[in-house]
């Protein structure tokens, strides 16, 4: 546990020192709250006292955020080469997977935090459902995580940035939207699975603030699958180095 | 802690880097790594290193091995690898920081080691600034300094002087040197002086076998065999000095050296000494014999004999 944190700690000041993690927040802070507070469908509009809105929007923000964030975690290593002191240090592969997933996450809790005070407004509106903005926030947290996963995957695929935040995206999109889509349009045993495969319909079952154990156990399995998928490509780079 | 390398084989697709090289190394002795590029130098210390895996055969640090225990083994490794790879957004001392407590060094103790090895590094004027404004050189220390940083019983040092200049060479190798007293040092290098300079014993390597194993003055005397001299004699005729020369029993060649008159390459035959026939032979003619030098091969032409001719 000790192992992971140093990493992660190491991982989190290279955001800030980077300034990546200020452009990250400044970024989602702008978009979410244009969307949210200014323009299109916003909170004004629905005329409810609810963050529906700030959810349905950061739903896709993040999609994007988050595999310019993990693009680097690993890619930038093994291109730079400094995988190899991490892997030479009394660590395993999977402390280091854990240190950078826990560090992206961390980054992605900090600005989703920052969006509290939405919160705080909205409740000063009208008559708002603490509980559906709590689990819309958990549904968040829960889809970054997954995202971050399979972002730190496809950054473990290769050494170039662009193509990480690529593949993160092409392997993203299957479950952020067509997934759902096809598995919509369709009938069948097949279209329930990819409907059941889709994270927006999970996402959107915990935005609306119902928790079922379902939604989680489909979350954990994205988390667990990316990062075992991680594991193991790491391990074979460095068997096969 | 001894570092025994087993019967060591890895290999790249269809490719042999290192084929069943088997060595041991004690504590305290400093071993060089010797090679062309390409021979298997790298790949061995990254077996050692635990950053990969070998095909064949293990190796053992203290007693652990790198493939049962990998861990464990890293735990008693400094390892500073080829392209030094570094964190370069990140200031020095930060960066010893991070290595020092993914070392587990204790927490107490830091403070203290990374100052330690700031002033042994040569580092003192350096270490707030980041790691990416600093010259090769002293990105060097600061990959030594890391690969010291916890006190490790194992230094494994792939090409540690390179970008260094002349001072810093010399000011590393007595670091090395010193620290090759109690500790297990493999070095890796392909500058002869240095290993020469630094290590107790030297490795040879050639695509993928190792070829000899020996300190300097017995990697010498193995390859030299033949007594050669070189002669300087003076007020004679230098063909009839020639004819004289090749006239004696003991002698099986002999150069003209083509910058002097004077001046010979006198090779005797295998197990013989040349040295008092010629001195008689001066002694006879009238000549005088004023210089009469053992020519030591080079550790150069050991190498080269030892890596082309394999």
């Amino acid at each position: 546990m000790n192992q992971i944190w140093i990493i992660t700690k190491r991982e989190l000041r290279s955001f800030f020192d980077s300034l990546m993690a200020y452009v990250m927040i400044v970024l989602f802070l702008g978009f979410s709250g244009f969307f949210t507070w200014i323009f299109g469908s916003d909170i004004f509009l629905v005329g409810q006292a609810s963050l529906q809105s700030f959810f349905g929007i950061s739903f896709w923000s993040l999609f994007f955020f988050i595999p310019a964030i993990t693009m680097g975690l690993l890619a930038e290593e093994q291109k730079s080469g400094t995988i190899e002191l991490l892997v030479t240090k009394p660590v395993s592969n999977w402390q280091i997977i854990m240190g950078k997933f826990l560090a992206a996450f961390i980054l992605i809790g900090i600005t989703l935090a920052l969006t509290i005070p939405y919160y705080f407004t909205v409740a000063g509106i009208g008559k708002i459902d603490h509980s559906a903005v709590l689990m819309g926030y958990l549904g968040l947290l829960f889809m970054s995580a997954s995202y971050i996963s399979i972002g730190l995957f496809a950054s473990s695929l290769t050494t170039n940035q662009i193509v990480a935040f690529l593949v993160a995206l092409f392997i993203g999109i299957f479950f952020h939207l067509i997934f759902g889509l096809v598995g919509s349009s369709s009938g069948g045993w097949f279209a329930s699975l990819l409907g059941y495969l889709s994270l927006a319909t999970h996402f959107e079952s915990m935005a609306r603030g119902v928790i079922d154990s379902k939604d989680i156990l489909y979350f954990l399995s994205i988390i667990f699958a990316g990062l075992l998928g991680t594991e193991l490509v790491q391990s074979r780079r460095n068997a096969s180095n | 802690m001894e570092v025994s390398v087993e019967n060591l084989t890895k290999s790249y697709g269809f490719q042999k880097a290192v084929e069943n090289i088997s060595f041991k190394v004690n504590t305290g002795e400093i071993v060089g790594f010797l090679g062309p590029n390409g021979a298997g130098k790298t790949t061995t210390m990254k077996i050692i290193t635990c950053f990969m895996g070998p095909n064949e055969g293990d190796v053992k640090v203290g007693g652990i091995s790198v493939q049962t225990n990998p861990e464990e083994v890293k735990r008693h490794i400094g390892y500073l690898p080829e392209t030094n790879p570094l964190y370069k957004e990140m200031p020095v001392v930060d960066y010893l920081r991070f290595v020092a407590e993914i070392q587990n060094v204790p927490k107490l103790k830091i403070r203290d080691r990374i100052l330690e090895m700031v002033s042994v590094c040569g580092l003192k004027g350096e270490k707030y600034k980041k790691i990416s404004e600093l010259s090769k050189g002293y990105q060097q220390r600061v990959g030594l300094a890391q690969a010291l940083i916890h006190d490790p019983e194992v230094l494994i040092l792939d090409e540690p002087t390179s970008g260094l200049d002349p001072n810093q060479i010399v000011e590393i190798r007595e670091l090395i040197k010193k620290i090759g007293r109690e500790k297990t040092v493999i070095l890796s290098s392909h500058i002869l002086a240095e290993v020469e300079a630094t290590c107790d014993r030297i490795l040879i390597i050639n695509k993928g076998k190792l070829v000899a194993d020996g300190t300097a003055t017995s990697l010498r005397q193995q390859a030299q065999g033949k007594e050669i001299v070189k002669v300087t004699i003076e007020d004679g005729d230098r063909n009839e000095i020639y004819r004289n020369l090749q006239g004696l029993s003991s002698i099986e060649l002999v150069d003209l050296l083509p910058n002097y008159t004077q001046a010979f390459e006198v090779q005797s035959k295998v197990a013989m000494s040349s040295r008092r026939a010629i001195f008689q032979l001066c002694a006879e003619k009238g000549w005088v014999l004023t210089e009469m030098t053992p020519v030591e091969r080079k550790l150069e032409e050991v190498f080269r004999d030892l890596t082309i001719t394999n």
